[in-house]
């Protein structure tokens, strides 16, 4: 079974929707149509452009592409992640403990599950490594930029007590430990919520789009699964991994809060 | 010699700004501090307990801040600020060991009140338990930021008392800013003032 194909004028009628959905929001005076219009119109270029990209990734199947298409990936997380910080670590650093963490584990889960779990031929297939991911760094993306934002802004807000614990002999590490464990909760939340809610209120989109596409519901599962548990797995390892090095990056060799070191985002 | 500063002031940059300070202590030693608010009190205790970059050096019987570990320092020069820092929920959490009986009741603490939240503490008491928490670490220097700010003047008198008759028994040696001239009298007679850092006039030739 083949995936009904799409034609333009099928995206014009299911565009004509949203184009309703201003003219209505106009009519009411809300005035949300101008972020309606740039959100849909940079979201069809942004999807046909990947499109694009991935048909050339497809015909090709080069090594050195997919793994520059990889790359450029990762660069666009880690700078998500900076970006949703509301008290930043300042300069390349706090770039780089982001980038660092998440790739890192997504690197090892992604090559792993190529590798050992899924082995297409070759194990670099691009319509393999490619969606998977981009799927695995979308979630853990989210996870370390929340555990990250928490244990910066925890103790930020927090100086005194951490200080009292530094004062009555405990290490940075001990002194940290609580807000440690709060920012890991923090990063986990939305995969526990995800683990929760699959299959019961929400379809996962990747499971759909392979039962869309003719896959028999049992293998689409048991694919959805696979990804679940790896995307699982990447977020707890990759906010361990951040918060690590950003409670590391709060303190100095003398151990001594360092808060100097966060900046402030609006 | 039991406690040393030598020209320990703020780094440079860090927009701390006072006049170089050395001094020297002997055991059983209690040296005030005074000086206008805001000069760097607080920012020259944090420095002695290393709790901020500073230049300068501090040495504990003769050994450098810089050659003993940061935890093992500030668990022998403790440092109790004017406004103390709670993290559990239970007071005695906050304690590596129960306070003698003696010092509760020297500061007229009910034992209870190491039960208690410590939502529930009043300013005063809060300011009492955290000098018996760092107290109960024995530590060979006390640097103690205003500690009778919040105590009506009988509780003020025991805490001086309890300090002192520490320094006395454990031969420590105590630094404790105080604005209040009566006070910094009733403690003895060395006192130091924290000076603003010279600012150097313009050279006109």
């Amino acid at each position: 079974m083949n995936i009904e194909s799409l034609s333009a004028i099928d995206l014009g009628l299911a565009a004509l929707l949203v184009v309703a959905l201003g003219v209505v929001q106009f009519l009411m005076g809300l005035g949300l149509q101008r972020s309606l219009v740039i959100g849909t119109v940079r979201m069809t270029l942004q999807l046909l452009l990947v499109g694009l990209v991935l048909k050339a990734l497809f015909a090709s199947a080069n090594l050195a592409w997919i793994g520059l298409m990889a790359l450029v990936m990762l660069a666009l997380a880690g700078y998500e992640v900076s970006a949703r910080q509301k008290r930043p670590i300042k300069g390349w650093r706090g770039y780089l403990i982001g980038l660092l963490s998440m790739g890192v584990t997504a690197a090892i889960i992604t090559l792993l599950a190529l590798i050992v779990i899924i082995s297409p031929q070759p194990w670099y297939t691009p319509q393999y490594a490619i969606p998977l991911l981009g799927m695995i760094l979308g979630n853990t993306m989210t996870g370390i930029g929340l555990a990250l934002n928490h244990l910066t802004q925890t103790a930020w807000a927090n100086r005194g007590r951490i200080e009292a614990r530094l004062l009555l002999g405990q290490t940075a590490t001990q002194a940290m430990a609580d807000l440690r464990t709060e920012a890991l909760r923090a990063g986990l939340i939305p995969t526990l919520n995800m683990l929760a809610a699959a299959g019961l209120i929400s379809l996962p989109g990747m499971m759909t789009g392979q039962i869309l596409a003719g896959a028999p519901p049992m293998e689409a599962v048991r694919y959805q699964i696979l990804i679940m548990l790896l995307i699982t797995a990447a977020t707890g390892f990759g906010s361990l991994l951040a918060v690590h090095l950003g409670a590391r990056r709060l303190f100095d060799d003398r151990q001594r809060l360092r808060l100097e070191r966060l900046g402030q985002r609006g | 010699m039991l406690f040393e500063a030598r020209n320990v002031a703020g780094e440079p940059g860090s927009g701390v700004r006072y006049h170089p300070v050395s001094l020297q202590l002997e055991a059983g030693d209690i040296l005030t501090i005074y000086g206008q608010s805001g000069v760097g009190k607080s920012q020259f205790l944090r420095a002695l307990a290393d709790l901020t970059p500073h230049t300068g050096d501090v040495l504990l019987e003769g050994i450098s801040q810089t050659k003993i570990r940061p935890e093992h320092w500030r668990k022998q020069v403790g440092y109790v600020p004017a406004e103390s820092g709670w993290w559990a929920d239970v007071v005695a959490q906050h304690f590596s060991e129960p306070p003698p009986k003696a010092w509760l009741s020297s500061l007229s603490l009910p034992p209870e009140l190491l039960d208690a939240s410590v939502e529930r503490l009043s300013t005063g008491e809060r300011q009492r338990l955290a000098l018996l928490r760092a107290l109960v670490l024995h530590p060979k220097v006390l640097l103690l930021d205003e500690p009778t700010a919040n105590l009506d003047q009988r509780n003020a008198q025991k805490l001086i008392e309890l300090v002192k008759t520490y320094a006395q028994t454990e031969q420590a040696a105590v630094i404790w800013v105080s604005h209040d001239a009566d006070e910094r009298a009733l403690l003895g007679n060395r006192s130091l003032e924290i000076r603003a850092e010279t600012t150097h006039q313009a050279h006109h030739p």
